[in-house]
């Protein structure tokens, strides 16, 4: 039997299919303007049995598909417990939330974490502000590691951050270093969350973000933890998911 | 609406499209949180009907009680003494401080980032909607957390009959003292408003109607410990609401007549929801009519609210006087020993709070406790640290929300509730 994960997020789609616990397909598209009809599209043609949807845009698909939900919390919890049993502790940052989720041993969770109702410490931060400073999104973590100098931006607004951007620009900082600046800010935000929840060794990181190597270095050398990261680091809810539709269907 | 309060409204001085437009919300906001649930008990029609006339018919026996001599005083905190007002012939209401309005007229006044309970109070005057205001008599505000006390000189200049309570801020010796004056000082104030002087009899009978309205909130809050829950948390906290605002003795009796269906719904294990749905407790900032987010978030997310530790539910109702006095000093006494218990976060230390929280906690058999605090309310932001620590200890569950009036956060709201209550189950 064959069960399908869709998570639907405020930036990308994914779907996971698995069969036996193993993914058999996947697929990535993005939300858009009109997240059902995406969401649809990137399910056409995709054989399998069972549904559950997770993500910002569950319910649509709740009542359109007729399918269980569940929380990007549980599904991420839930992803990560499979694909690294040890750990305790997960990171996601995505396109506009960021969250930490810490587990007990048998994979429940103990407790989470979610930033507040703004972009502030997610992906669209890192990626407004590669745009700004000219970098492709893949490369921003990259130039931010070739950094020299140290710089400190203070805001963590995306806007205001915007406008202190513009001001480093103007004075004639190494773009290099501003981006480091940037990704530190992501980071400390990041970093307080883990510390509030507490973190035990290791850390699984997932969520678009996770590919960014800038944010791995500094979040593993601030709290001295191994840190993890998947393959997809974007499909864990997903794949969560997928792994919940077989459990509710069993 | 079966009659036209319209020009009872108009001679109020109320801004009738606005307030067209702020009942048209309630009603329809109403309509989908509250008649939306299933299984409700039927003591609810009562409530339904006090809402569906919460500016109509309650205000116009208001209006009659005023014709008669009485007089309306106006509160905006449970440290207030409705007792000492019905001893000197005065009618005590809660005033609206629920829902965001007029906030550009109301940020001519106060700094945006104060909290949303106070904007309210000052949204209600400046947009000239709420008739329990324009009734008064008396307006009583209170010193009780710094944004209420600086807001208080601000609306000293927008009504013309605020009269400030000092409150304590430390459970000592003077704290009591300074609370006992300050009830003392209020009664005389009340008995110049009314002319009529309270006497040992009158504070007693005073004491005794509110003593019967709290001992019936108090009733049906134990029947929430039953499993599955009898009542939805929503249409308790509206019953908490309420008791702000309707006549105290029908009040009672209408509590009291859902509590004798509720235990026959117990007996019958009818519950509205099964037994295995989580049980939440609230905690935190209180709740004024029409605030029901984030009620309404965890109750269409699939838990139960069992109880509310809150101004609006237990902090406030609390306890009851001991009415054996036989001076008016004695009862004096014993009404200042009830109110001295609030453990409001404005008292520095309050563990007895944190206390209070563990113990409805086990008393109402919560799964887990939902801390909600409005933006910018200091005292109990703060304390939401310390008492997630705490329960963590205990092993029990912690969400803590920080939120306001507005729509805007629902969704993230949403997320993280339901999340919650998925840990719970």
């Amino acid at each position: 039997m064959r069960f399908a994960g869709i998570d639907i997020g405020s930036r990308s789609i994914e779907v996971v299919v698995t069969e036996n616990e193993k993914i058999v397909e996947y697929r990535q598209s993005d939300t858009g303007y009109n997240p059902l009809e995406h969401a649809r599209k990137t399910l056409q043609g995709l054989t399998f049995d069972h549904l559950l949807a997770t993500g910002y845009g569950r319910n649509l698909i709740e009542i359109e598909f007729d399918s269980p939900t569940v929380t990007e919390i549980k599904a991420y919890a839930r992803g990560a417990k499979a694909l690294y049993p040890q750990t305790s502790t997960i990171l996601d940052i995505g396109g506009q939330d960021c969250k930490v989720i810490s587990l007990y041993e048998s994979g429940k969770i103990r407790k989470f974490e979610m930033n507040d109702r703004c972009a502030a410490g997610t992906g669209k931060f890192l990626e407004i502000m590669a745009s700004t400073l000219g970098y492709p999104i893949e490369e921003f973590g990259a130039g931010a590691l070739n950094f020299s100098n140290e710089i400190t931006i203070n805001s963590m607004c995306t806007v205001f951050a915007e406008s202190e951007v513009i001001s480093l620009i103007s004075k004639g900082e190494n773009r290099n270093d501003i981006a480091m600046a940037l990704h530190k800010s992501v980071a400390r935000r990041a970093i307080s969350m883990l510390k509030r929840l507490g973190t035990n060794g290791s850390l699984f990181f997932a969520g678009g973000v996770a590919n960014n190597g800038c944010m791995k270095e500094l979040i593993s050398n601030e709290l001295e933890l191994e840190v993890f990261i998947p393959e997809k680091p974007q499909l864990v809810g997903a794949y969560g998911a997928s792994l919940l539709a077989q459990e509710s269907y069993q | 609406m079966s009659h036209d309060y319209r020009p009872m409204w108009s001679d109020l001085g109320l801004d009738l499209d606005a307030h067209d437009a702020l009942l048209d919300v309630l009603g329809k906001g109403y309509a989908d949180i509250f008649l939306s649930q299933t299984n409700r008990p039927k003591g609810m029609e009562y409530f339904d009907f006090v809402m569906s006339e919460v500016h109509g018919l309650r205000i116009k026996e208001l209006l009659d009680e005023k014709e008669q001599g009485r007089k309306i005083i106006g509160s905006y905190c449970v440290f207030v003494p409705e007792e000492i007002a019905l001893a000197a012939n005065a009618t005590l209401i809660g005033l609206c401080s629920g829902a965001e309005f007029a906030t550009e007229q109301v940020e001519q006044y106060l700094p945006r980032n104060t909290c949303a309970l106070i904007k309210s109070s000052f949204g209600f005057k400046l947009g000239k909607v709420c008739p329990y205001l324009e009734s008064a008599d008396m307006i009583v505000g209170e010193n009780t957390c710094d944004g209420k006390k600086k807001a208080y000189e601000i609306l000293d200049d927008l009504v013309e009959n605020l009269y400030v309570m000092d409150i304590p801020q430390v459970k000592s010796t003077q704290g009591r003292a300074l609370l006992k004056a300050e009830y003392y000082r209020f009664k005389e104030a009340v008995e110049q408003l009314t002319g009529v002087s309270v006497t040992l009899e009158s504070l007693k009978k005073g004491i005794e109607i509110v003593n019967n309205k709290r001992k019936a909130v108090h009733r049906l809050a134990k029947l929430r410990a039953a499993s599955p829950a009898p009542i939805s948390g929503l249409d308790a906290l509206l019953a908490n609401q309420v008791f702000f605002y309707d006549n105290p003795e029908r009040f009672t009796a209408s509590v009291n007549a859902i509590c004798d269906e509720l235990e026959e719904r117990i007996q019958a294990e009818n519950g509205v929801v099964t037994k295995s749905a989580p049980r939440v407790l609230l905690s935190g900032c209180p709740m004024a009519v029409p605030n029901w987010k984030l009620p309404w978030i965890i109750e269409s997310s699939g838990a139960v609210i069992v109880g509310e530790e809150s101004c609006v539910g237990e902090r406030g109702t609390r306890n009851v006087i001991d009415d054996s006095g036989s001076t008016i000093d004695e009862l004096m006494d014993a009404l200042v020993d009830r109110y001295f218990k609030v453990d409001c976060a404005i008292f520095t230390p309050n563990k007895e709070r944190l206390n209070h929280i563990e113990e409805m906690a086990k008393d109402y058999k919560a799964d887990g406790v939902i801390h909600y605090g409005l933006q910018f309310c200091q005292p109990y932001l703060i304390e939401s640290i310390p008492v997630e620590k705490a329960l963590d200890k205990k092993e029990i569950p912690t969400l803590r929300i920080e939120t306001d009036y507005s729509m805007e956060d629902v969704g993230q709201l949403k997320t993280r509730v339901e999340a919650f209550i998925e840990q719970l189950k």
